[in-house]
């Protein structure tokens, strides 16, 4: 063979092998394809996966993403209704759905991206404004909080340790949003599958006002429990002064009784055997008189007797008047 | 061809060229050579001895290609032509070479987890750590009673579903830190901050863990979650202190009342024990004045009854027994007759009491 003839056939076969892989490509599960040629758009898109083919040199294969994307929100201050300033973050899902309108109107990720920053970022910018805080941080209408045993009494006197109520709560406000958004992105081929809420903090300037109120709602509960305890412990006090004087008195008064008692009693038994008979009556004078006579009568006693009386009547003589001697000796007359 | 002769050097390699230096291009010489040897015409050898060494190099890189080993702790997903074909086990396998067939491996037994709030160092998963700057920004949490928190939490997870892992969302490692996020400050959202910081703590877990779950399948991330635990809990740092205020107070309250029980305690029983002790006193002094009483009216009676059998000499007898018992003792005694009583105011009667009786 020529060597021209040669180099020609090399030449058929190079162009050859290079238009085969040129119209062959592949479409992986998570690709979806717009063929272009010269640049335009051309038949339907390609969702499925495998390997296809085309017309080499011509066509062209621009690849778009056919899996959910996620979008990030930066972290952005806004105002809620109640002219609270929070620093909120939003994170979204979306699809692209329409692949050819999407090449069409916005051709690669990072203008939709940009897109979707800036119709997501003012519906979320319109909704909080549209709310007070409360409705974007709460969900569950009714819930009812637990409630710390020890601090319950405390917290309930102070009007603290509850949830402020709403009317329409996260979920809901995120639909309005969600709502809003869907519209406005599907011109672009773009499906908007979900958007919530990342992050809601109060902005650094709120903070300052926000502590001192956590601080003095912690303060008036911790105050609390100090008067409580000192009221509790005077209480005790008191009490125990009431039960002293209580025991006391009625230690007396028992006393008081039985002593009573105990002298009533003695008394009725001497009464009783004194005065059993006349006889017992006069005895009982002369005897306890008798008795009274060796304490009463002592040193510094100045005595004047009369020898009439019965001790020294003797003195005068054997039978004095009124004698038992002189009795005796009158009667044996 | 000519030229080649011409580099070849002096002479053949059947000739003795023993010129030194040149004998690796003798080597090579003699290779090609011998493939002109092999060829019928040495028109285009040089473009089929690159020929076959492309080859050479082509099989290679397929065999290098063509298999691929799958850790126990992992499932690997093969695409061919980019298209799905089959989930393969742990072990050693093989596929369509030259990137015909792809094998994603994809640990899906391996148990992962993502820190929130916080990093443990070490970590070779890049979405288990928060971003350096976000660290303490996932902490920052508002509470339903419009007070703020600091929450660190953990959540584990295992990658259930690898098909979907891979083929359904895109970054859904990252997507999951989103979703959690998200959850955790949905159910802080909804709880006062006494109960984030103590008394709620497992039912913030439970409902977290519910919660994520539910986005998990809504986005269908094949990720299931398998726990999600709370770790340090604080309110913020400038308030932090009036939390522990509270605690003090708590602490003070309940010293207070014991110093007055112990204080009620000290003096109280003693009373009692003294009351019993004087009721017992009295009840002896009773006691002692019944039997008193009964022993001395038993004394009076017998002697009442000796009386009434001989009662003037009995009165007489006592009568100048207890005289005798007290006269002695008297200093003065003066015993004058009735007939003298005249004489009675004369008496110096101061000077008697130092006088011998």
């Amino acid at each position: 063979m020529s060597r021209v003839k040669q180099m020609v056939i090399l030449a058929i076969l190079g162009i050859g092998t290079y238009a085969l892989m040129s119209s062959l490509y592949t479409v992986s599960e998570v690709e979806q394809v717009i063929i272009t040629q010269f640049g335009k758009p051309v038949g339907a898109p390609v969702t499925s996966a495998g390997l296809k083919v085309k017309v080499p040199f011509i066509q062209d294969v621009n690849t778009i993403e056919k899996r959910s994307l996620e979008w990030d929100g930066n972290p952005s201050n806004m105002p809620t209704k109640d002219k609270l300033y929070i620093s909120v973050e939003v994170f979204a899902r979306w699809r692209i759905t329409d692949p050819l309108q999407y090449f069409l109107r916005l051709r690669d990720e990072r203008s939709a991206q940009s897109r979707l920053d800036d119709i997501l970022g003012s519906e979320i910018r319109n909704a909080v404004a549209k709310h007070e805080l409360i409705e974007i941080i709460r969900t569950a209408k009714d819930r009812v909080p637990q409630r710390d045993a020890l601090l319950t009494a405390a917290e309930r006197d102070q009007d603290i340790g509850s949830l402020v109520p709403i009317q329409k709560g996260r979920k809901l406000v995120e639909q309005e949003i969600f709502a809003e958004a869907a519209t406005k992105i599907r011109v672009f081929g773009l499906e908007l599958l979900d958007i919530r809420f990342k992050r809601i903090n109060y902005n650094e300037s709120v903070r300052p006002k926000i502590y001192d109120r956590m601080i003095s709602e912690r303060r008036q509960i911790a105050e609390r429990f100090l008067s409580e305890g000192n009221g509790e412990a005077a209480r005790i006090r008191g009490n125990r002064v009431r039960d002293l004087n209580k025991i006391q008195s009625e230690a007396y008064r028992q006393v008081e009784e039985i002593r009573g008692v105990a002298d009533a009693k003695a008394t009725g038994i001497y009464a009783k055997a004194y005065n059993q008979s006349p006889e017992a009556v006069a005895f009982y004078e002369f005897t306890r008189t008798m008795q009274a006579y060796k304490p009463i009568i002592g040193e510094n006693t100045t005595l004047v007797l009369s020898t009439d009386g019965d001790l020294f009547k003797f003195l005068k003589g054997i039978a004095p008047k009124g004698g038992l001697v002189s009795a005796q000796r009158s009667g044996d007359q | 061809m000519s030229s080649q002769n011409d580099s070849g050097g002096r002479g053949g390699p059947w000739g003795s060229g023993a010129r030194p230096g040149s004998d690796f291009q003798d080597l090579v010489q003699e290779g090609q050579d011998r493939l002109k040897q092999i060829m019928p015409s040495g028109g285009p050898g040089r473009a089929i001895v690159f020929a076959f060494l492309g080859l050479v190099v082509l099989s290679a890189w397929g065999a290098w290609t063509a298999y691929y080993t799958v850790p126990s702790d992992s499932v690997a997903v093969v695409q061919r032509f980019g298209k799905y074909l089959k989930d393969v086990p742990p072990g050693l396998h093989f596929k369509l070479p030259l990137g015909i067939d792809v094998a994603t491996i994809v640990p899906a037994k391996r148990q992962l987890k993502q820190e929130f709030g916080f990093a443990t160092s070490g970590a070779t998963d890049p979405y288990q750590s928060p971003r350096p700057r976000d660290e303490e920004r996932e902490t920052q949490m508002v509470t339903g009673d419009l007070n703020a928190g600091l929450v660190e939490w953990v959540v584990q997870y295992r990658i259930s579903e690898p098909v979907k892992f891979l083929f359904e969302a895109r970054e859904p490692s990252e997507t999951l830190r989103y979703v959690s996020e998200s959850v955790m400050r949905e159910v802080v959202g909804d709880r006062t901050v006494d109960e984030v910081i103590t008394i709620g703590r497992q039912e913030i877990e439970a409902e977290a863990l519910t919660k994520m779950q539910a986005l998990s399948s809504k986005y269908a991330l094949g990720i299931n979650i398998d726990q999600v635990q709370l770790k340090n809990i604080n309110p913020p740092q400038p308030v932090q202190g009036s939390f522990n205020e509270v605690n003090q107070a708590q602490q003070e309250k309940e010293k207070l009342i014991n110093e007055a029980r112990r204080d009620y305690n000290k003096v109280i029983p003693l009373a009692e024990g003294e009351r019993d002790q004087r009721i017992r006193e009295a009840d002896g002094y009773r006691l002692k004045r019944v039997n008193e009483a009964e022993g001395d009216v038993a004394r009076f009676n017998a002697l009442l009854a000796e009386y009434n059998k001989a009662p003037e000499v009995t009165l007489r007898r006592i009568y100048i027994e207890t005289l005798q018992e007290v006269m002695p003792s008297i200093r003065s005694k003066i015993i004058i007759d009735e007939r003298t009583r005249s004489i009675l105011p004369f008496l110096n009667l101061d000077t008697q009491k130092g006088d011998r009786p």
